[in-house]
């Protein structure tokens, strides 16, 4: 049967990443893996998404409406932009972070409150502050990690070696402070 | 081995076993990778990106003609600009192997248009691949180079955006080659005058039917059955879609070689089903021929005539529903369109240009086109790569025929796009003598597509240090008198020099220069400016009076909060380009220098 993953937030917060290294991860285990990315404009700090398939025979990387498994959304509005692509059976998982947009930045809209009870009454939704657990580590940026380490959990996919794959794709430097975020991700879900 | 690879760098592997030894290209999405990746290989070919792709293409044709497998590669409508060697090599007909990838974008992600370049494939009368994942991407394009070489024609390769950045599983293969085949001098080959182009014509007519054959036995067009209810014609990514919603369910005619059609294998197969449904996306090509051949198959109809055929348009035009999703509303969520970055040198010339009224503002292809948007509504029109100075030039022409008008007309474009097409039109400019004002807005680097060299940047794909070509000193050469190099952070001077220009009633050209802030500095970037994005700007909420002028440079850094009423800098976004510190009436912002 085939899983889908859709990992959704704004340019820049790191999911080309953490999709990269969870394609890699399920390729090692065996897997048939298909990965979509868009990219172009939204590089420019618009909405981005990476979609990933995986199982016996994978045909199409394109998530369909309705079909995924999970949703990990790096920044809160983008789980409500992204929710439709869910299974009303799935899970998401949201990081309880906000990136303003332009039409908040200048004041034409105001961002949407009460977005985490909102996800909560619709969907088995998780969310925690990855961005805060990974100021907390020393270092913003890999909040993409801790989220990935969430991911895994809640996928159940801890079966696979991920402290392996984090040290062969990430520079040496960044190796231990990743490996740590991962954990951190991992225990913040329940099994 | 096996390896993840996106279709592009599938590509760029089948480039590399096929053993060719020259790739050429200009950068476009969902193109770009190819070449980047083909550029790797530097041990074994040589890779460029070229000034524009006719430019790639005419490169590619010249190793070809001398006997290297070359390949040129381009978005969608970089074939319109390689349009005119695209055609007439198709006459001429390869040495080495050549090969012309375009990437089409069904569903427009990052494009102006959704046209449909398997209609080259029939125009130039050329063979053409349709690869449906990275594995076939990579095995199609080994295929492809045997075919152009056997039938004597380039080939089109033909992906699609999904093609180029889906990842899949493929198994690599070993370099072949590599290949070179002996130059012979052959008039009668190379040279399209009208008596051998005669003579040309009568062999693409003879190629065509020998690779309709190729095509009745090519294993890359072969068909599926298990139920004989509905069969499926499909192609490239289509194909993965229809199997993900009818999985075995259905029967399936996979088209790999798409032109010219397998004909008569598909009417075989359609003899198989009791109904043929098409599954294509853009227009209805296959569907078509297939019809005019006698085929009795439905398509076009059935599906929107718009956008991809992913599986949920497939599953609700055909079988009239969608999977179940989660009941919402969307109403609250906002927009987050693309932005200008914070630190983006075309802001302090957006935030000024904007400002003025009675002009035609006319843009081109690059993040400068993000101009049209709120706050800067700066541009009114754009078109084509490079077609900002020449439609300027024209509406100029018009507004000085027609009395009823004193509109004035200020035309721009990025660096890259000046070396790709601009030049051309800066020509016309500078010829038929339009009092427009031409503004080149030069970051350093091709900024869109991702941080790619160009003639003005001073470095090849490969990393070869090269003369950067200076674009003051092109503009003088071309005869234009009136042209100002500015620092485009410097609000006062670039009010003061479109004041400058606009007063003018003679063409003029204005040359912005200040690196894009996501590029990596180089050495001759370091040195020629000054501070480069190390500082950050901060607001005294004390003197902040919530005017709100700097929100209007549009800089995401910037926001406003309605309950304090004052602006605030996100600190982690900031890098003190200055701009907003210029646009405060109250001096409430100031530099922090690290």
């Amino acid at each position: 049967m085939t899983k889908s993953i859709l990992l959704v937030g704004v340019g820049g917060q790191g999911t080309i990443l953490a999709s990269k290294l969870l394609t890699i991860g399920l390729v090692e285990a065996g897997y048939d893996v298909k990965m979509g990315e868009i990219h172009g404009m939204s590089q420019r700090g618009g909405s981005v998404s990476s979609q990933v398939r995986y199982g016996e025979k994978v045909y199409s990387p394109v998530i369909e409406l309705g079909s995924a498994d999970i949703l990990v959304a790096f920044e809160k509005m983008e789980a409500l932009r992204w929710l439709e692509y869910l299974k009303p059976e799935g899970k998401a998982i949201v990081n309880d972070y906000q990136i303003n947009p332009m039409p908040v930045l200048n004041g034409k809209f105001d961002y949407p409150d009460k977005i985490n009870e909102a996800l909560e009454a619709l969907v088995d939704t998780k969310v925690f502050n990855a961005a805060e657990k990974a100021e907390a580590l020393g270092n913003a940026k890999v909040m993409n990690i801790i989220l990935l380490g969430a991911l895994i959990k809640a996928m159940k996919l801890t079966h696979i070696d991920w402290n392996q794959i984090i040290s062969n794709h990430v520079k040496e430097k960044f190796v231990e402070i990743n490996i740590k975020a991962f954990q951190i991700g991992m225990d913040s879900i329940q099994s | 081995m096996k390896k993840l690879l996106s279709g592009n760098e599938a590509i760029a592997r089948g480039v590399y076993e096929a053993g060719v030894t020259v790739a050429s290209a200009y950068p476009g999405t969902p193109s770009t990778e190819i070449l980047e990746n083909i550029a790797t290989y530097t041990e074994d070919i040589y890779a460029e990106w070229a000034s524009n792709e006719k430019v790639a293409l005419e490169t590619a044709i010249g190793a070809s003609v001398v006997g290297s497998r070359a390949i040129a590669s381009m978005k969608h409508v970089g074939l319109n600009v390689a349009a005119d060697p695209f055609f007439t090599y198709a006459y001429m007909g390869v040495n080495g192997g050549l090969v012309v990838v375009t990437a089409d974008e069904p569903g427009m992600h990052s494009s102006q248009n959704e046209q449909d370049n398997r209609h080259y494939a029939r125009h130039a009368k050329v063979p053409m691949f349709e690869p449906a994942n990275s594995q076939e991407a990579k095995d199609m394009i080994v295929e492809a180079y045997e075919v152009s070489e056997k039938y004597d024609a380039p080939v089109l390769f033909r992906i699609t955006t999904r093609v180029a950045h889906s990842k899949d599983i493929v198994e690599l293969g070993s370099r072949k080659g590599p290949v070179y085949k002996k130059y012979e001098k052959n008039i009668k080959k190379n040279v399209p005058v009208p008596a051998y182009s005669r003579l040309m014509r009568d062999k693409v007519e003879t190629r065509m039917i020998a690779l309709a054959d190729y095509a009745h036995h090519s294993p890359l067009n072969f068909e599926e059955i298990f139920n004989t209810e509905i069969g499926i014609v499909a192609s490239g990514m289509c194909y993965t879609y229809a199997k993900e919603v009818f999985g075995e369910e259905v029967s399936y005619f996979k088209v790999g070689f798409s032109y010219p059609l397998p004909l008569e294998k598909i009417k075989q197969f359609s003899e198989k089903v009791r109904r043929v449904i098409v599954i294509e996306e853009n227009d209805p090509i296959m569907e078509l021929e297939m019809k005019a051949f006698g085929i009795s198959c439905e398509g076009y109809d059935l599906f929107p005539y718009q956008g991809e055929k992913t599986p949920d348009v497939i599953r609700r035009s055909l079988l009239g529903e969608t999977l179940p999703t989660i009941n919402y509303t969307q109403e609250k969520i906002v927009p987050r369109p693309p932005t200008l970055c914070a630190g983006c040198p075309h802001r302090g010339f957006f935030y000024e240009l904007g400002k003025r009224k009675n002009l035609l503002m006319v843009g081109d292809i690059g993040c400068y086109a993000l101009a049209f948007a709120e706050p800067y509504n700066a541009m009114d029109v754009s078109l084509c790569m490079g077609g900002a100075f020449s439609m300027g030039h024209g509406a100029a022409k018009s507004i000085n025929m027609n009395k009823d008008s004193n509109m004035k007309v200020v035309s721009f474009m990025g660096d890259s796009t000046f070396f790709h097409t601009g030049i051309n039109s800066l020509t016309n400019v500078a010829y038929n003598r339009s009092n427009t004002v031409n503004v080149i807005l030069d970051n350093r680097i091709t900024g869109m597509t991702g941080h790619q060299e160009n003639p003005g940047s001073g470095y090849t794909v490969q990393g070869m240090p090269v003369k950067a070509i200076e674009i003051e000193p092109i503009v003088r050469a071309l005869g234009f008198e009136h042209v100002r190099t500015i620092d485009p952070n410097q609000l006062e001077d670039v009010k003061q020099a479109l004041d400058w220009a606009l007063g003018l009633d003679e063409p003029s050209v204005i040359i912005t220069r200040w690196p894009c802030v996501l590029k990596k500095f180089s050495k001759e970037d370091k040195e020629e400016f000054e501070g480069l994005f190390q500082n950050k700007c901060k607001i005294d909420p004390e003197i902040c009076i919530g005017c709100k002028k700097c929100i209007k440079t549009g800089c995401p850094a910037l926001s406003f909060n309605k309950e304090t009423k004052k602006a605030v800098i996100n600190p982690n976004d900031c890098v003190g380009c200055k701009v907003c510190l210029q646009t405060c009436p109250v001096k409430a912002i100031s530099l922090e220098v690290k």
